[in-house]
């Protein structure tokens, strides 16, 4: 709003609208809540007018879809060219299991791929290490070596399909599998497409699956940075992860700061290793999480974009027009399900999927109504994708970009998020980054106070959740839940020792000396871990000379 | 009177501690001395630790799906070390079908989702009033 004579009659229509009407109803009683917030704790006013955005310019802060700074989506058709990839996390028990999952996913329809590992494979522990005991298939598929990757994708073509990967410590060596599933499959490195997660800093902040120290760490992340600009140039070589966080606790606001700090380390991190900020820039991806919150929701994703596009530009000096869009993926908000009336859940999912939508994200995972309480059944996977499916086809909000842009009281959130996060975002620079801020505990411990205080409202009635403190019902136990057998376990060690007994254990101990030799100087360590891939190391013999040399990370407790 | 000790830890593998960390705070906050052991603690490591801080309960987290296995295997060990007066309960994502099971094998509540930490604070203090 340019025109002071404009602001002027805003505000007095403003004015004596609260003195008339307004407190008209409240002199009959109070409204439902004191104080109206939002997850980030900002306060919901009663009404939003152009005078919320007066500040606002429309082309320095929204811009038009496509160009800077992308408020209003990163691309210029968005949905009306190419909808979002569909995309649901999948991978439970072994390799032959989940390419089943996979393959029934893309029959439905879903049109990209997304890989859930167990635990001992996140955390670099083959199968038969004791650690491992319980954990072998539960959270996601197991996967041992090279030979586990190959029944994975069988039958899958990967020059057709793009695989998002949620691998961390380990990444390097999932994507060098990876890579020589390609090449077996005669697909060469520049068609193969997808994405790691890649993203240590929040494992140590939220996630929990870390394996060695910031520093070394921090080398293995540039290192596949640097070998992917010149080798895989289709990869995604980071998905720099709020869900977690968000996940963890965070609010709204949070989870924009603290991804982007962490985005940044990274950033500096690679500049320093001597890469080329437009060289890599474009190929750092995001992912959020789509929470309860709606419109505040859909702000978080247009504040996200904006201050990443002004960090790119100001801060780092990019060039390329799209070494400053931010390009996310979302997942809806897995802590905001309930075990009780698991139905619900398909409800929330919808909302949630909705407001990643009407955010601008590039792809979406919606959660299964039964994941409070298990991994979900086919059926329930069914219906998530179902809903994702009906957004995009039936509920129109696909056919012109950014439609709830404009909105009084989404621009104004939009702008209080950005601003919000880029306070947090300055307090961790002063700190000395995001490295540091973790390492202090700052980052866990602001997490852990929204956590509790969240928890503290919902038992005060403040925060109501629909089936748990208001509208519950007596249950009888939900049914059909997926389980996984403890045979996965019994299975896959006999793999690895049948792999053990057959593959050649020369060349094994040869590329894995190779391996430290390289870990200890200062060499690139992709094409080592290849190599040891190639051969059929395991992951565990991989990620154990890399413990060796790099040592183990052991972080603070923060309660 | 005696402040009630505990140990909540995290079994196994899992990374989600949210859970843990909030119901170690409301018992914290309700007057108890709370001792929370962080991440990928072996079952033997968790006993370890209760012996040497003198706790009252043990409470374990665990979302990952590996409860059957991790749970019971603390109990055997407390029995083993002759401490089976520290009482464990547990919490997560579990389903209730496991639920008998867990118990048979010594654990003396489960709380699922959705609990209030009252619950688990009122249940606490009851066990350790009947029990002294």
């Amino acid at each position: 709003m340019s025109n002071e004579e404009n602001r002027k009659q805003f505000t007095e229509a403003k004015n004596k609208w609260t003195e008339g009407p307004v407190a008209k109803i409240l002199s009959r009683g109070p409204e439902r809540k004191e104080r109206f917030t939002t997850s980030s704790d900002f306060t919901v006013e009663n009404i939003y007018t152009p005078l919320e955005f007066a500040e606002n310019d429309y082309f320095q802060d929204l811009g038009m879809p496509g160009t800077y700074p992308f408020t209003r989506g990163v691309y210029p058709t968005m949905y009306r060219g190419r909808l979002w990839t569909m995309r649901q996390y999948a991978g439970m028990a072994d390799a032959s299991e989940s390419n089943k999952r996979y393959k029934y996913l893309l029959e439905q329809g879903q049109t990209g791929l997304s890989v859930a590992f167990d635990l001992p494979t996140q955390i670099g522990y083959d199968s038969d290490h004791v650690l491992s005991d319980g954990e072998v298939g539960k959270v996601g598929v197991a996967i041992d070596s090279l030979a586990d990757m190959e029944i994975l994708f069988d039958g899958i073509p990967l020059d057709k399909v793009s695989t998002s990967m949620t691998i961390n410590a380990p990444a390097s060596v999932l994507l060098a599998m990876y890579i020589c599933v390609a090449e077996k499959q005669g697909v060469s490195l520049d068609k193969i497409a997808g994405t790691i997660q890649n993203d240590i800093l929040k494992e140590y902040i939220a996630r929990g699956t870390y394996i060695f120290p910031p520093e070394q760490s921090m080398r293995l992340i540039t290192n596949i940075f640097e070998f992917c600009s010149a080798q895989v140039p289709r990869w995604n070589t980071i998905s720099i992860s709020g869900y977690h966080i968000r996940e963890a606790g965070s609010s709204a606001a949070q989870e924009v700061a603290f991804t982007l700090a962490d985005a940044i380390a990274y950033v500096e991190a690679a500049l320093e290793a001597g890469l080329e900020i437009d060289k890599f820039a474009a190929r750092l991806s995001f992912f959020f999480n789509s929470h309860l919150n709606f419109i505040e929701e859909i702000a978080k994703f247009r504040a996200a974009r904006r201050l990443w596009a002004k960090l790119m530009k100001d801060r780092f000096k990019a060039q390329k027009s799209k070494s400053m869009m931010l390009r996310f993926h979302t997942q809806t908000g897995g802590s905001t399900l309930t075990a009780q009336q698991p139905d619900n859940n398909i409800i929330r999912v919808t909302l949630q999927a909705l407001a990643a939508v009407l955010g601008g994200t590039q792809s979406l995972h919606t959660n299964s109504r039964d994941e409070a309480l298990a991994l979900p059944t086919e059926e329930s996977v069914r219906i998530a994708l179902r809903t994702q499916q009906i957004i995009a086809h039936e509920s129109g909000v696909a056919d012109t970009p950014d439609p709830l842009g404009g909105s009084y009281y989404l621009e104004a959130l939009t702008s209080q998020i950005e601003e919000k996060a880029l306070e947090y975002i300055d307090k961790i620079d002063e700190m000395g980054g995001a490295v540091k801020a973790i390492e202090l505990g700052y980052i866990q411990q602001e997490i852990a106070d929204s956590a509790y205080n969240y928890q503290m409202g919902v038992e005060a009635d403040e925060n109501i959740i629909v089936g748990v403190n208001r509208f519950a019902v007596k249950e009888a136990p939900p049914e059909n839940l997926l389980k996984i057998s403890d045979q996965v376990q019994v299975l896959q060690i006999e793999r690895i020792n049948e792999l053990k007994a057959k593959r050649d254990n020369r060349a094994v101990t040869e590329a894995l000396n190779d391996l430290k030799t390289a870990a200890e100087g200062t060499d690139n360590l992709m094409p080592y871990i290849i190599s040891a891939v190639k051969v059929y190391a395991t992951l565990g013999e991989i990620c154990g000379v890399l413990r060796d040399v790099f040592g183990e990370y052991r972080p603070a407790e923060i309660l | 009177m005696e402040k009630i000790r505990i140990l909540i830890a995290k079994p196994g593998l899992d990374g989600h501690d949210r859970g843990a960390k909030v119901v170690a705070r409301a018992l914290r906050d309700a007057g108890m001395e709370v001792i929370y052991t962080g991440l990928r603690q072996t079952p033997e490591q968790i006993v370890e630790a209760a012996i040497q801080e003198d706790v009252d309960f043990i409470g374990l987290s665990c979302l990952s799906g590996a409860h059957n296995n991790l749970f019971p295997r603390v109990i055997n060990l407390l029995k083993e070390q002759n401490a089976a007066d520290i009482k464990v309960f547990g919490g997560g994502v579990i389903p209730q079908s496991d639920i008998p099971f867990l118990k048979e094998s010594g654990i003396v509540e489960i709380f699922g989702p959705g609990t209030s930490t009252e619950v688990t604070v009122s249940f606490i203090k009851q066990l350790y009033d009947e029990r002294s």
